[in-house]
Protein backbone atom coordinates (compact mmCIF):
# COMPACT_ATOMS: atom_id res chain seq x y z
CA UNK A 1 0.00 0.00 0.00
CA UNK A 2 2.64 2.52 1.02
CA UNK A 3 4.85 1.73 -2.15
CA UNK A 4 1.44 2.32 -4.33
CA UNK A 5 1.03 5.91 -2.87
CA UNK A 6 4.64 6.66 -3.39
CA UNK A 7 4.39 5.50 -6.81
CA UNK A 8 1.42 7.48 -7.17
CA UNK A 9 2.87 9.87 -6.41
CA UNK A 10 6.08 9.67 -8.01
CA UNK A 11 4.01 9.48 -11.00
CA UNK A 12 1.71 12.79 -10.21
CA UNK A 13 4.57 15.07 -9.84
CA UNK A 14 5.96 13.60 -13.64
CA UNK A 15 3.01 14.32 -14.51
CA UNK A 16 3.26 17.83 -13.03
CA UNK A 17 7.04 18.98 -14.11
CA UNK A 18 7.13 16.68 -17.54
CA UNK A 19 5.26 19.78 -19.74
CA UNK A 20 8.35 22.63 -17.45
CA UNK A 21 11.24 20.47 -18.38
CA UNK A 22 10.09 20.03 -22.27
CA UNK A 23 9.72 23.94 -22.15
CA UNK A 24 12.67 24.86 -20.75
CA UNK A 25 14.35 21.96 -22.82
CA UNK A 26 13.19 23.46 -26.31
CA UNK A 27 14.24 26.60 -25.46
CA UNK A 28 18.28 25.81 -25.48
CA UNK A 29 17.39 23.57 -28.94
CA UNK A 30 18.77 24.63 -31.92
CA UNK A 31 16.13 23.33 -33.93
CA UNK A 32 13.26 24.92 -34.86
CA UNK A 33 10.27 22.77 -34.47
CA UNK A 34 10.19 19.00 -33.53
CA UNK A 35 11.55 17.61 -30.04
CA UNK A 36 14.48 16.51 -31.27
CA UNK A 37 17.05 18.00 -29.78
CA UNK A 38 19.97 19.56 -32.52
CA UNK A 39 22.63 21.27 -30.16
CA UNK A 40 22.90 23.99 -27.50
CA UNK A 41 22.16 27.20 -28.44
CA UNK A 42 21.28 30.80 -26.54
CA UNK A 43 19.80 32.27 -29.99
CA UNK A 44 16.46 32.52 -29.14
CA UNK A 45 17.32 34.50 -26.00
CA UNK A 46 19.20 36.97 -28.06
CA UNK A 47 16.29 37.72 -30.07
CA UNK A 48 13.80 37.66 -27.31
CA UNK A 49 16.16 40.57 -25.46
CA UNK A 50 16.71 42.16 -28.87
CA UNK A 51 12.72 42.80 -29.84
CA UNK A 52 12.14 45.76 -28.17
CA UNK A 53 8.46 44.96 -27.90
CA UNK A 54 8.89 42.66 -25.35
CA UNK A 55 10.54 44.60 -23.11
CA UNK A 56 7.68 47.01 -23.09
CA UNK A 57 5.07 44.32 -22.66
CA UNK A 58 7.03 43.26 -20.24
CA UNK A 59 6.83 46.78 -17.89
CA UNK A 60 2.97 47.04 -18.94
CA UNK A 61 2.86 43.94 -17.05
CA UNK A 62 4.25 44.98 -13.48
CA UNK A 63 3.05 48.32 -14.16
CA UNK A 64 -0.34 47.10 -14.37
CA UNK A 65 0.25 44.68 -11.37
CA UNK A 66 1.82 47.41 -8.50
CA UNK A 67 -0.81 49.83 -8.96
CA UNK A 68 -4.00 47.09 -9.08
CA UNK A 69 -2.19 45.50 -6.05
CA UNK A 70 -1.65 48.75 -4.08
CA UNK A 71 -5.12 50.36 -4.63
CA UNK A 72 -6.77 46.54 -4.18
CA UNK A 73 -4.75 46.00 -0.83
CA UNK A 74 -6.24 49.46 0.31
CA UNK A 75 -9.74 48.90 -0.78
CA UNK A 76 -9.84 45.16 0.36
CA UNK A 77 -8.46 45.98 3.82
CA UNK A 78 -10.15 49.07 4.78
CA UNK A 79 -13.41 46.24 3.64
CA UNK A 80 -12.52 43.68 5.95
CA UNK A 81 -12.18 46.08 9.14
CA UNK A 82 -15.70 47.26 8.18
CA UNK A 83 -17.29 44.16 7.63
CA UNK A 84 -15.54 42.87 10.71
CA UNK A 85 -15.82 45.56 13.43
CA UNK A 86 -18.96 47.67 12.31
CA UNK A 87 -22.78 46.27 12.02
CA UNK A 88 -24.67 47.84 9.39
CA UNK A 89 -27.52 46.43 7.11
CA UNK A 90 -27.39 44.37 4.30
CA UNK A 91 -23.55 43.14 6.03
CA UNK A 92 -24.65 39.58 5.40
CA UNK A 93 -25.12 40.20 1.86
CA UNK A 94 -21.92 42.24 1.25
CA UNK A 95 -20.26 39.49 2.60
CA UNK A 96 -22.02 36.77 0.43
CA UNK A 97 -21.20 39.01 -2.61
CA UNK A 98 -17.30 39.17 -2.17
CA UNK A 99 -17.63 35.22 -3.18
CA UNK A 100 -18.89 36.07 -6.62
CA UNK A 101 -15.94 37.25 -8.05
CA UNK A 102 -13.93 34.16 -7.02
CA UNK A 103 -16.11 31.93 -7.92
CA UNK A 104 -17.10 33.42 -11.22
CA UNK A 105 -15.49 31.97 -14.42
CA UNK A 106 -13.34 34.61 -15.24
CA UNK A 107 -14.94 34.79 -18.95
CA UNK A 108 -18.00 35.93 -17.31
CA UNK A 109 -15.77 38.86 -15.82
CA UNK A 110 -13.82 39.63 -18.09
CA UNK A 111 -17.22 40.59 -20.50
CA UNK A 112 -18.82 41.84 -17.80
CA UNK A 113 -16.31 44.46 -17.45
CA UNK A 114 -16.03 45.20 -20.94
CA UNK A 115 -19.66 45.72 -21.00
CA UNK A 116 -19.32 48.03 -18.15
CA UNK A 117 -16.66 49.89 -19.81
CA UNK A 118 -18.87 50.03 -23.26
CA UNK A 119 -21.47 51.64 -21.11
CA UNK A 120 -19.64 54.24 -19.39
CA UNK A 121 -18.27 55.50 -22.14
CA UNK A 122 -21.54 56.06 -24.05
CA UNK A 123 -22.77 57.63 -21.21
CA UNK A 124 -19.44 59.14 -19.62
CA UNK A 125 -17.19 59.36 -22.98
CA UNK A 126 -14.66 57.49 -21.26
CA UNK A 127 -12.23 55.32 -20.50
CA UNK A 128 -11.29 53.96 -23.64
CA UNK A 129 -9.58 50.53 -23.46
CA UNK A 130 -6.38 51.13 -22.62
CA UNK A 131 -4.07 49.95 -19.47
CA UNK A 132 -5.91 52.25 -17.13
CA UNK A 133 -9.01 50.10 -17.92
CA UNK A 134 -6.81 46.86 -17.31
CA UNK A 135 -5.86 47.87 -13.99
CA UNK A 136 -9.64 48.78 -13.17
CA UNK A 137 -10.88 45.50 -14.23
CA UNK A 138 -7.61 43.64 -12.22
CA UNK A 139 -8.67 45.83 -9.43
CA UNK A 140 -12.15 44.58 -9.07
CA UNK A 141 -11.36 40.74 -8.51
CA UNK A 142 -8.35 41.33 -6.63
CA UNK A 143 -10.65 43.45 -3.65
CA UNK A 144 -12.49 40.54 -2.93
CA UNK A 145 -9.24 38.09 -2.14
CA UNK A 146 -7.82 40.57 -0.35
CA UNK A 147 -10.81 41.43 1.87
CA UNK A 148 -11.63 37.93 2.42
CA UNK A 149 -7.90 37.05 2.99
CA UNK A 150 -7.37 40.26 5.75
CA UNK A 151 -10.82 39.62 6.99
CA UNK A 152 -10.03 35.94 8.30
CA UNK A 153 -6.45 37.55 9.85
CA UNK A 154 -9.04 40.22 11.74
CA UNK A 155 -11.31 37.41 12.99
CA UNK A 156 -8.72 35.96 14.78
CA UNK A 157 -7.44 38.73 16.68
CA UNK A 158 -8.45 39.92 20.12
CA UNK A 159 -10.75 42.85 20.25
CA UNK A 160 -9.95 43.43 23.48
CA UNK A 161 -6.49 44.95 21.91
CA UNK A 162 -8.25 47.13 20.54
CA UNK A 163 -10.69 48.49 23.35
CA UNK A 164 -7.51 48.61 25.41
CA UNK A 165 -6.02 50.95 22.97
CA UNK A 166 -9.59 52.67 23.11
CA UNK A 167 -9.67 52.81 26.66
CA UNK A 168 -6.20 54.29 26.96
CA UNK A 169 -7.36 57.54 25.13
CA UNK A 170 -6.83 56.24 21.44
CA UNK A 171 -9.24 58.01 18.60
CA UNK A 172 -11.19 55.66 16.24
CA UNK A 173 -7.98 56.56 13.37
CA UNK A 174 -5.19 56.09 16.15
CA UNK A 175 -6.73 52.94 17.00
CA UNK A 176 -6.71 51.36 13.27
CA UNK A 177 -3.31 52.83 12.42
CA UNK A 178 -1.46 51.94 15.79
CA UNK A 179 -3.17 48.74 16.65
CA UNK A 180 -5.57 46.83 14.14
CA UNK A 181 -3.39 47.64 11.14
CA UNK A 182 -0.11 46.01 12.85
CA UNK A 183 -1.67 43.02 14.16
CA UNK A 184 -4.01 42.41 10.78
CA UNK A 185 -0.54 42.91 8.82
CA UNK A 186 0.54 38.95 7.88
CA UNK A 187 -3.30 38.94 6.32
CA UNK A 188 -2.47 42.56 4.31
CA UNK A 189 0.57 41.15 3.36
CA UNK A 190 -0.61 38.16 2.03
CA UNK A 191 -3.04 39.36 0.44
CA UNK A 192 -1.27 41.59 -1.23
CA UNK A 193 0.91 38.68 -2.84
CA UNK A 194 -1.85 36.80 -4.35
CA UNK A 195 -3.53 40.16 -5.58
CA UNK A 196 -0.03 40.76 -7.35
CA UNK A 197 0.69 36.90 -8.59
CA UNK A 198 -3.18 36.80 -9.32
CA UNK A 199 -2.56 40.16 -11.79
CA UNK A 200 0.91 38.98 -12.88
CA UNK A 201 -0.92 35.53 -13.80
CA UNK A 202 -3.79 36.62 -15.45
CA UNK A 203 -4.64 36.73 -19.23
CA UNK A 204 -8.67 36.47 -19.63
CA UNK A 205 -9.67 39.64 -17.94
CA UNK A 206 -6.89 41.57 -19.84
CA UNK A 207 -7.75 40.41 -22.91
CA UNK A 208 -11.61 41.65 -22.81
CA UNK A 209 -10.48 45.16 -20.83
CA UNK A 210 -6.94 45.79 -22.88
CA UNK A 211 -6.76 48.23 -25.64
CA UNK A 212 -4.48 49.56 -28.18
CA UNK A 213 -0.69 49.77 -26.55
CA UNK A 214 -2.11 48.07 -23.79
CA UNK A 215 -0.08 44.35 -24.03
CA UNK A 216 0.96 42.62 -21.38
CA UNK A 217 3.32 39.45 -21.14
CA UNK A 218 0.19 36.89 -20.89
CA UNK A 219 -1.48 38.75 -24.34
CA UNK A 220 1.77 38.91 -26.26
CA UNK A 221 2.12 34.66 -25.06
CA UNK A 222 -1.42 33.98 -26.61
CA UNK A 223 -0.41 36.01 -29.93
CA UNK A 224 2.01 33.82 -30.77
CA UNK A 225 0.87 30.76 -29.68
CA UNK A 226 -1.79 31.45 -31.78
CA UNK A 227 -0.05 33.09 -34.61
CA UNK A 228 2.61 29.73 -34.21
CA UNK A 229 5.24 28.08 -32.58
CA UNK A 230 8.38 30.21 -32.01
CA UNK A 231 11.58 29.27 -29.85
CA UNK A 232 11.44 33.03 -28.89
CA UNK A 233 8.09 31.90 -26.64
CA UNK A 234 10.14 29.23 -24.96
CA UNK A 235 13.18 31.43 -23.63
CA UNK A 236 10.79 33.39 -22.40
CA UNK A 237 8.56 30.76 -20.78
CA UNK A 238 11.42 29.34 -19.05
CA UNK A 239 12.48 33.31 -17.79
CA UNK A 240 9.10 33.47 -16.36
CA UNK A 241 9.71 29.82 -15.04
CA UNK A 242 12.53 30.58 -13.52
CA UNK A 243 11.52 33.68 -11.70
CA UNK A 244 8.26 32.47 -10.45
CA UNK A 245 10.53 29.49 -8.86
CA UNK A 246 13.40 32.22 -7.17
CA UNK A 247 10.57 33.94 -5.67
CA UNK A 248 8.62 30.83 -4.38
CA UNK A 249 11.33 29.46 -3.12
CA UNK A 250 12.34 33.01 -1.64
CA UNK A 251 8.78 32.88 -0.16
CA UNK A 252 9.04 29.22 1.16
CA UNK A 253 12.87 29.93 2.71
CA UNK A 254 11.59 32.90 4.55
CA UNK A 255 8.40 31.43 5.96
CA UNK A 256 10.87 28.81 7.04
CA UNK A 257 13.05 30.61 9.08
CA UNK A 258 10.01 32.24 10.57
CA UNK A 259 8.93 28.81 12.10
CA UNK B 1 -18.74 47.86 -6.07
CA UNK B 2 -17.39 44.17 -6.99
CA UNK B 3 -20.98 43.26 -7.24
CA UNK B 4 -22.46 45.63 -10.28
CA UNK B 5 -19.63 44.98 -11.99
CA UNK B 6 -19.75 41.13 -11.85
CA UNK B 7 -23.35 40.88 -12.13
CA UNK B 8 -24.09 41.12 -15.80
CA UNK B 9 -26.09 43.24 -17.98
CA UNK B 10 -29.51 41.81 -18.91
CA UNK B 11 -30.51 44.32 -22.19
CA UNK B 12 -29.91 44.90 -25.51
CA UNK B 13 -27.26 47.08 -26.70
CA UNK B 14 -29.57 48.94 -29.01
CA UNK B 15 -32.85 48.25 -30.17
CA UNK B 16 -36.02 46.31 -28.53
CA UNK B 17 -35.37 45.20 -24.86
CA UNK B 18 -36.65 41.26 -24.31
CA UNK B 19 -35.60 37.83 -23.94
CA UNK B 20 -35.32 37.28 -27.19
CA UNK B 21 -31.28 35.99 -26.56
CA UNK B 22 -32.59 33.92 -23.94
CA UNK B 23 -34.51 32.14 -26.74
CA UNK B 24 -31.52 31.29 -28.57
CA UNK B 25 -29.80 29.30 -26.04
CA UNK B 26 -31.85 25.92 -26.57
CA UNK B 27 -30.28 25.71 -30.42
CA UNK B 28 -28.67 22.56 -30.88
CA UNK B 29 -25.27 24.18 -31.19
CA UNK B 30 -25.32 26.39 -27.53
CA UNK B 31 -26.79 23.07 -25.75
CA UNK B 32 -23.60 20.80 -27.54
CA UNK B 33 -21.47 23.19 -26.19
CA UNK B 34 -22.92 23.16 -22.73
CA UNK B 35 -23.14 19.40 -22.84
CA UNK B 36 -19.10 19.68 -23.53
CA UNK B 37 -18.84 21.85 -21.06
CA UNK B 38 -20.40 19.82 -18.51
CA UNK B 39 -18.57 16.76 -19.52
CA UNK B 40 -14.73 18.85 -19.39
CA UNK B 41 -16.04 19.67 -15.88
CA UNK B 42 -17.31 16.27 -14.85
CA UNK B 43 -14.27 14.29 -16.20
CA UNK B 44 -11.61 16.60 -15.14
CA UNK B 45 -13.30 16.20 -11.50
CA UNK B 46 -13.20 12.54 -11.63
CA UNK B 47 -9.74 12.40 -13.05
CA UNK B 48 -8.43 15.08 -10.54
CA UNK B 49 -9.99 13.12 -8.01
CA UNK B 50 -8.20 9.92 -8.99
CA UNK B 51 -4.55 11.65 -9.52
CA UNK B 52 -5.15 13.87 -6.14
CA UNK B 53 -6.45 11.83 -3.52
CA UNK B 54 -4.02 9.16 -2.91
CA UNK B 55 -1.62 11.93 -3.72
CA UNK B 56 -3.03 14.17 -0.52
CA UNK B 57 -2.62 11.15 1.42
CA UNK B 58 1.07 10.87 0.22
CA UNK B 59 1.98 14.39 1.05
CA UNK B 60 -0.01 14.44 4.60
CA UNK B 61 1.78 11.33 5.68
CA UNK B 62 4.98 12.46 4.15
CA UNK B 63 8.00 13.88 6.61
CA UNK B 64 8.87 16.31 3.70
CA UNK B 65 5.68 17.62 3.60
CA UNK B 66 6.07 21.29 3.59
CA UNK B 67 8.62 20.78 0.23
CA UNK B 68 6.19 18.06 -1.12
CA UNK B 69 3.25 21.06 -1.16
CA UNK B 70 5.83 23.46 -2.58
CA UNK B 71 6.98 20.98 -5.27
CA UNK B 72 3.14 20.88 -6.26
CA UNK B 73 2.35 24.71 -6.33
CA UNK B 74 5.82 25.54 -8.45
CA UNK B 75 4.58 24.28 -11.41
CA UNK B 76 1.12 26.29 -10.54
CA UNK B 77 2.61 29.63 -10.03
CA UNK B 78 4.29 29.36 -13.65
CA UNK B 79 1.83 31.32 -16.00
CA UNK B 80 -1.03 29.58 -16.77
CA UNK B 81 -0.98 29.98 -20.57
CA UNK B 82 2.70 28.56 -20.71
CA UNK B 83 1.32 25.64 -18.65
CA UNK B 84 -1.34 24.92 -21.60
CA UNK B 85 0.92 26.21 -24.20
CA UNK B 86 3.45 23.30 -22.62
CA UNK B 87 0.84 20.29 -24.12
CA UNK B 88 0.67 21.88 -27.06
CA UNK B 89 4.18 21.60 -27.50
CA UNK B 90 4.08 18.09 -26.03
CA UNK B 91 1.38 16.55 -27.72
CA UNK B 92 1.67 17.91 -31.42
CA UNK B 93 2.20 16.06 -34.54
CA UNK B 94 5.95 16.06 -33.66
CA UNK B 95 5.61 15.85 -30.26
CA UNK B 96 7.44 14.33 -27.55
CA UNK B 97 4.29 11.92 -26.37
CA UNK B 98 4.03 10.93 -30.30
CA UNK B 99 8.05 10.64 -30.50
CA UNK B 100 7.44 7.94 -27.76
CA UNK B 101 4.76 5.97 -29.34
CA UNK B 102 7.04 5.61 -32.07
CA UNK B 103 9.67 4.51 -30.63
CA UNK B 104 7.06 1.61 -29.60
CA UNK B 105 6.16 1.48 -33.40
CA UNK B 106 3.01 3.27 -32.84
CA UNK B 107 1.14 5.83 -34.25
CA UNK B 108 1.52 9.07 -34.72
CA UNK B 109 -1.91 9.92 -33.39
CA UNK B 110 -3.32 13.12 -33.53
CA UNK B 111 -3.14 14.32 -30.27
CA UNK B 112 -4.00 17.52 -30.88
CA UNK B 113 -5.98 19.51 -31.34
CA UNK B 114 -8.72 17.00 -29.59
CA UNK B 115 -10.84 16.57 -26.72
CA UNK B 116 -8.46 14.47 -25.00
CA UNK B 117 -5.58 17.29 -25.58
CA UNK B 118 -8.32 19.91 -24.12
CA UNK B 119 -9.08 17.47 -20.99
CA UNK B 120 -5.63 16.15 -20.15
CA UNK B 121 -4.82 20.30 -19.97
CA UNK B 122 -7.24 21.02 -17.67
CA UNK B 123 -7.05 18.92 -15.67
CA UNK B 124 -3.22 19.68 -15.05
CA UNK B 125 -4.21 23.19 -14.72
CA UNK B 126 -6.80 22.84 -11.79
CA UNK B 127 -4.97 19.67 -10.09
CA UNK B 128 -3.75 21.28 -7.24
CA UNK B 129 -7.36 22.96 -6.21
CA UNK B 130 -8.32 19.99 -5.73
CA UNK B 131 -4.95 17.82 -3.35
CA UNK B 132 -4.93 21.34 -1.03
CA UNK B 133 -8.84 21.07 0.14
CA UNK B 134 -7.95 17.02 0.48
CA UNK B 135 -4.65 17.83 2.05
CA UNK B 136 -6.30 20.12 4.95
CA UNK B 137 -8.85 17.55 5.39
CA UNK B 138 -6.47 14.85 6.27
CA UNK B 139 -4.60 16.76 8.22
CA UNK B 140 -7.09 17.06 10.63
CA UNK B 141 -8.26 13.36 10.04
CA UNK B 142 -8.59 11.59 13.47
CA UNK B 143 -6.52 8.42 13.09
CA UNK B 144 -7.65 7.02 16.15
CA UNK B 145 -10.82 5.86 14.46
CA UNK B 146 -9.36 3.68 11.82
CA UNK B 147 -7.99 1.77 14.88
CA UNK B 148 -11.04 1.68 16.38
CA UNK B 149 -12.43 0.55 13.20
CA UNK B 150 -9.60 -2.13 12.88
CA UNK B 151 -9.98 -2.99 16.70
CA UNK B 152 -13.82 -3.95 15.84
CA UNK B 153 -12.64 -6.38 13.51
CA UNK B 154 -13.33 -4.57 10.24
CA UNK B 155 -11.11 -5.40 7.25
CA UNK B 156 -9.37 -2.75 5.33
CA UNK B 157 -11.42 -1.64 3.05
CA UNK B 158 -14.34 -1.48 5.07
CA UNK B 159 -12.40 0.47 7.88
CA UNK B 160 -11.43 2.96 5.33
CA UNK B 161 -14.86 3.43 3.43
CA UNK B 162 -16.47 3.89 7.32
CA UNK B 163 -13.69 5.14 9.45
CA UNK B 164 -11.25 7.71 7.12
CA UNK B 165 -13.47 8.20 3.60
CA UNK B 166 -16.54 10.37 5.56
CA UNK B 167 -13.93 12.22 7.44
CA UNK B 168 -12.24 13.26 4.29
CA UNK B 169 -15.79 14.72 2.72
CA UNK B 170 -15.61 18.48 3.68
CA UNK B 171 -12.18 18.64 1.77
CA UNK B 172 -13.55 15.83 -1.06
CA UNK B 173 -16.25 18.44 -1.95
CA UNK B 174 -14.39 21.49 -1.82
CA UNK B 175 -11.77 20.23 -4.23
CA UNK B 176 -14.52 19.32 -6.50
CA UNK B 177 -16.07 22.41 -6.81
CA UNK B 178 -13.04 24.10 -7.18
CA UNK B 179 -12.00 22.13 -10.17
CA UNK B 180 -15.67 21.79 -11.31
CA UNK B 181 -16.32 25.59 -11.41
CA UNK B 182 -13.26 26.87 -13.17
CA UNK B 183 -13.03 23.61 -15.64
CA UNK B 184 -16.08 24.27 -17.22
CA UNK B 185 -15.84 28.33 -17.18
CA UNK B 186 -12.73 28.12 -19.30
CA UNK B 187 -12.23 29.13 -22.71
CA UNK B 188 -8.21 29.58 -23.22
CA UNK B 189 -7.49 25.72 -22.64
CA UNK B 190 -10.46 24.60 -25.14
CA UNK B 191 -9.08 27.42 -27.79
CA UNK B 192 -5.83 26.52 -27.68
CA UNK B 193 -5.67 22.57 -27.59
CA UNK B 194 -9.09 22.13 -29.29
CA UNK B 195 -8.39 24.60 -31.87
CA UNK B 196 -11.69 24.71 -33.06
CA UNK B 197 -13.02 21.23 -32.45
CA UNK B 198 -14.03 21.96 -28.67
CA UNK B 199 -15.65 24.58 -28.28
CA UNK B 200 -17.00 25.03 -24.88
CA UNK B 201 -19.53 27.97 -23.27
CA UNK B 202 -16.60 30.39 -22.76
CA UNK B 203 -15.64 29.89 -26.43
CA UNK B 204 -19.26 30.84 -27.51
CA UNK B 205 -18.77 33.52 -24.77
CA UNK B 206 -15.65 34.43 -26.63
CA UNK B 207 -17.04 34.46 -30.18
CA UNK B 208 -20.21 36.57 -29.41
CA UNK B 209 -17.66 39.25 -27.76
CA UNK B 210 -14.73 39.03 -30.65
CA UNK B 211 -15.47 38.18 -33.86
CA UNK B 212 -19.67 37.48 -33.85
CA UNK B 213 -19.56 41.26 -32.04
CA UNK B 214 -23.45 39.87 -30.81
CA UNK B 215 -22.62 41.39 -26.99
CA UNK B 216 -26.17 40.93 -26.21
CA UNK B 217 -26.24 37.35 -27.07
CA UNK B 218 -22.82 36.89 -25.06
CA UNK B 219 -24.12 38.39 -22.35
CA UNK B 220 -27.26 35.66 -22.53
CA UNK B 221 -24.50 33.23 -22.35
CA UNK B 222 -22.66 34.67 -20.09
CA UNK B 223 -25.61 35.21 -17.25
CA UNK B 224 -26.62 31.55 -18.37
CA UNK B 225 -22.93 30.30 -17.25
CA UNK B 226 -22.75 31.90 -14.49
CA UNK B 227 -26.69 30.85 -12.91
CA UNK B 228 -25.59 27.23 -13.68
CA UNK B 229 -22.39 28.47 -11.55
CA UNK B 230 -23.81 30.06 -8.97
CA UNK B 231 -27.03 27.08 -8.58
CA UNK B 232 -23.63 24.53 -8.25
CA UNK B 233 -22.70 26.44 -5.17
CA UNK B 234 -26.03 26.87 -3.87
CA UNK B 235 -26.08 23.22 -3.70
CA UNK B 236 -22.47 22.59 -2.20
CA UNK B 237 -23.53 25.20 0.17
CA UNK B 238 -26.89 23.07 0.90
CA UNK B 239 -24.68 20.14 1.70
CA UNK B 240 -21.70 21.68 3.99
CA UNK B 241 -23.15 24.76 5.67
CA UNK B 242 -22.05 28.29 5.87
CA UNK B 243 -18.82 27.15 6.55
CA UNK B 244 -18.29 25.33 3.88
CA UNK B 245 -17.96 28.60 1.61
CA UNK B 246 -15.50 29.94 4.26
CA UNK B 247 -13.33 26.87 3.63
CA UNK B 248 -13.33 27.69 -0.62
CA UNK B 249 -10.99 30.43 -0.14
Amino acid sequence: MRRLLTLHALLVYLFLYLPILVIVALSFNQSRRGVRFTGFTLDWYRALFQDPRVLDYFLNTLLVAFVSTLVATVLGTLLAVGLVRYRFPGKGFLSYLLYIPVVVPDVVMGVSLLLLFALAREVLGFPRLSLFTVILGHITFQVAFVTLVVRSRLLLLDPALEEAARDLGARGWQTFWHVTLPLAWPGVAAGALLALTLSLDDFVVTFFTAGPGATTLPLYIYSSVKLGVSPKVHALSTLIIGLSAFFLALGYALTRRRV
Amino acid sequence: MASFLTRGPYGELTGPWGFHNYAKLPHPVYLEAFAQSLLVGVLATLISALLGYPLAFYIARHPQRDLLLFLLLLPFLTNFLIRVYAWLVLLQREGLVNALLGAFGLGPLVLYPSFFAVLLATVYTFLPFFVLPVYASVERLDWQLLEAAYDLGAKPVKAFLHAVLPQTYPGLFAGSVLVFIPAMGTFVVADLLGAGRVVLIGNLIQQQFGITRDWAFGAALGVFLMGFVLLSLYLYARLQGERGLKDLV
